[in-house]
């Protein structure tokens, strides 16, 4: 589960990591407060306005209609509230959310936190996630913070560097200096950058973190160590124990109709193509999307019905399907292990009667357990709905349906 | 022969009672499988689909003899139950259970490599040795006991490829489902290489999907040491970039990560890589043919 920057630093600020500070804002006017109550808290005389939705590239990114980007420097508090009126409302395009755009309902307006010193500022990356390859958590951190760190990584892959923990052990003092010592501080910076790595670490384990990434970790002008941003997402496996974390979950940034699937335990992702599909099983479903591109058209969805697929799935899973307008056809395609290939027959019959005005045609391919069973239940229904054992046979009529045969 | 489970396993079933554990235990037995007990702790003493229950794995290796286990306990208490299984000298520690959290398994897995155990899964099929042990949820009558080996990590598409290989007259040495969660005890190369030993396992079948680096490193092995034709498909060749990998990921997993580029590595590596699901069955037939050591 992916949350907002300002729930990340939350994260970060409870388990000791020091963070730019921020308060959240939902309006101009609030912001505006906002900002003027941390310039009491910090003395600073400029602020920053950063757009909070689910994606990165914001500081590139622009809101529609409009030369602002997602994230504003104010050098004023009329300043602040000007930049948060275009900023907040709009909708943001960046590289991460494609051309339609997040719409942006908050802003984090931060405390410029870069030169409270004499001395010169400097950015660096660094992020905490799982390598799968090793099975344990690894620690990657570079010199060149601030930018695209795929970027960096192929361009120049020496600036990066990686350690791993394990976890019996956890992450140690010599491997936290190792970090420090290797993005070149020293002094009190150096001092610094051991204990964030450190509490960064302790704030990755105790909160279930999938991945956290701090682009840029920042050291200010007078040698301290502060996240400036923060990109978290957790692990939905473990929010059943998180229940403070769970309640970060922001569903105005999902799509409505994903939404909707996983309140019937369904497993939705919406695509761009014109052929739907619901399948049982993650890994048909991937391969029912192939096969579909493969017999000439594109998958509109990937939905994984799971092991029930009864008549009450079944209708949930068409009447998401049918919301989305660019479906032309939708491919069943069920394995009966366990469930029999009859019942979801009749599941499908009964889910189609129960919608009524389905206008697109219908391919059912049912193999496993009593299939011949579920197809002739299928052909006899006299609904526009064909039916298939074979998968070939199944990509076939796909590419009938497509065609217009 | 065949590898991990046969006739002669002595399998217990976690979370026994329970009614997951009930439900694919009674499918297990009736498939054949050599079930010798079950745990389910505060139930020991009891009995179960005519079966032994212990209040622990130790109990059960103790009593019954048990050497392979089969885990269906709910997620949060899984990771402790596959550190059981292996602190109490299980050899194959099968767990079907979806859902795991992340941070329970990176502890199971550093746990069990001090143990002498294989464990397969979490959030797979289990494992099929035709005609002899069904130790897992799949359905027996597909398949058909012969000589090609299978390695998934995914269940029904797992079904699908030996459905189709049944159909095309090929039957199967051993299936095994490894997985889709992101830390599985056994790797798509382990298993590989598992079946390639195996002398009766005459070609494999290995099916992977997105994300991650394994069916690379396999492919890599194969290409090394492989002595049989190996027909491979990945899934997701239309899945969305980046739905679960945040980027940072992207830096770890490299250029492996994507159906194409694991496809690519494949075919590269000899192995007889398959664009369509469709075509798993036939396509074997073909390499069984066509290969050449």
């Amino acid at each position: 589960m992916n949350i907002h920057e300002y729930q990340g630093k939350e994260i970060l600020k409870k388990n000791g990591v020091k963070i730019a500070e921020g308060i959240v804002a939902e309006t101009p006017e609030q912001a505006m407060e906002a900002a003027k109550k941390l310039g009491e808290m910090t003395g600073c005389k400029v602020w920053a306005v950063k757009a909070q939705i689910h994606a990165g590239g914001r500081g590139k990114g622009k809101i529609k209609g409009t030369e602002y980007r997602g994230v504003m420097i104010g050098k004023s508090l009329d300043e602040v509230k000007e930049k948060a009126s275009q900023i907040l409302g709009g909708t943001l395009v960046t590289l991460q959310t494609g051309p339609e755009g997040k719409k942006v309902n908050k802003v984090l307006v931060g405390a410029d936190v870069y030169y409270p010193g004499a001395g010169q500022p400097k950015e660096y990356y660094m992020s905490i996630l799982l390598d799968r390859a090793t099975s344990r958590p690894v620690i990657i951190a570079s010199t060149e913070g601030g930018m695209d760190i795929e970027e960096v990584a192929h361009s120049t892959p020496d600036k990066i560097f990686k350690v791993w923990i394990d976890p019996r052990v956890g992450l140690q003092g010599f491997q936290a200096r190792n970090i420090a010592f290797k993005l070149g501080l020293s002094g009190n910076a150096f001092k610094e950058m051991v204990s964030f790595v450190t509490k960064l670490y302790a704030a990755f384990m105790s909160s279930d973190a999938a991945m956290i990434e701090i682009n840029p970790v920042l050291r200010t002008s007078d040698d301290q160590i502060l996240a400036v941003d923060a990109k978290v997402s957790l692990d939905d496996n473990a929010l059943y124990r998180q229940p403070e974390l769970a309640n970060f979950r922001d569903i105005t940034e999902e799509d409505p109709l994903e939404v909707e699937a996983s309140e019937n335990n369904l497993n939705y992702v919406k695509l761009d193509g014109n052929v739907g599909c619901m399948v049982n099983g993650a890994g048909l479903a991937m391969a029912t999307m192939d096969m579909i591109k493969l017999s000439g058209g594109e998958p509109a969805n990937f939905l994984d019905v799971g092991g029930g697929a009864n008549a009450k799935t079944v209708e949930a899973g068409f009447r998401i399907i049918l919301k989305d307008p660019n479906v032309k056809a939708i491919l069943i395609n069920i394995f009966g292990g366990i469930v029999r290939c009859d019942r979801v027959a009749n599941g499908v019959v009964e889910a189609y009667k129960a919608i009524g005005d389905i206008r697109v045609p219908i391919i059912v391919r049912l193999q496993g357990t009593n299939a011949e069973e579920g197809a002739k239940i299928i052909n006899e229904s006299g609904l526009k709905v064909r039916s298939a054992v074979i998968l070939k046979d199944a990509a076939r009529l796909v590419q009938e349906a497509i065609s217009g045969k | 022969m065949s590898v991990l489970v046969n006739k002669n396993s002595r399998v217990i079933v976690q979370g026994f009672t329970g009614s997951e554990g009930t439900f694919h235990a009674s499918q297990m037995i009736e498939y054949g499988t050599n079930v010798v007990g079950g745990v389910t702790p505060g139930k020991g003493g009891s009995t179960h689909l005519d079966r032994p229950v212990f209040n622990t794995v130790e109990e059960a290796v103790q009593k019954a003899g048990a050497d392979v286990s089969i885990i269906f306990v709910p997620p949060a208490f899984a990771a402790d139950a596959i550190m059981e299984a292996a602190d109490a000298g299980i050899k194959v520690i099968i767990c079907i259970t979806e859902g795991i959290p992340v941070k329970d398994m990176i502890y199971a897995k550093e746990y069990i490599k001090t143990k002498n155990c294989r464990l397969i899964g979490p959030n797979c099929p289990g494992v099929m040795t035709p005609g002899e042990a069904k130790v897992g949820i799949m359905p027996g009558f597909i398949f058909k006991k012969g000589t090609i080996g299978i390695v998934s990590k995914s269940g029904t598409l797992t079904y699908e490829a030996v459905d189709q290989l049944t159909k095309a007259g090929l039957g199967q040495t051993t299936a095994i489902g490894i997985g889709g969660d992101p830390i599985i005890g056994t790797t798509t190369k382990e298993a590989v290489e598992l079946l390639m030993n195996d002398p009766e396992t005459e070609g494999i079948v290995m099916i992977g999907e997105i994300g991650g680096g394994m069916e690379a490193e396999a492919a890599r092995w194969i290409k090394q040491h492989g002595t049989k034709p190996v027909v491979g498909f990945i899934a997701g060749q239309t899945a969305p970039p980046g739905r679960r990998m945040g980027h940072a990921g992207a830096i770890v997993g490299g250029a492996d990560d994507t159906a194409a580029a694991k496809m690519k590595i494949m075919s590269e590596c000899g192995i007889f890589v398959v664009q369509s699901p469709a075509d798993i069955g036939d396509t074997m037939v073909k390499a069984l043919k066509e290969f050449k050591k």
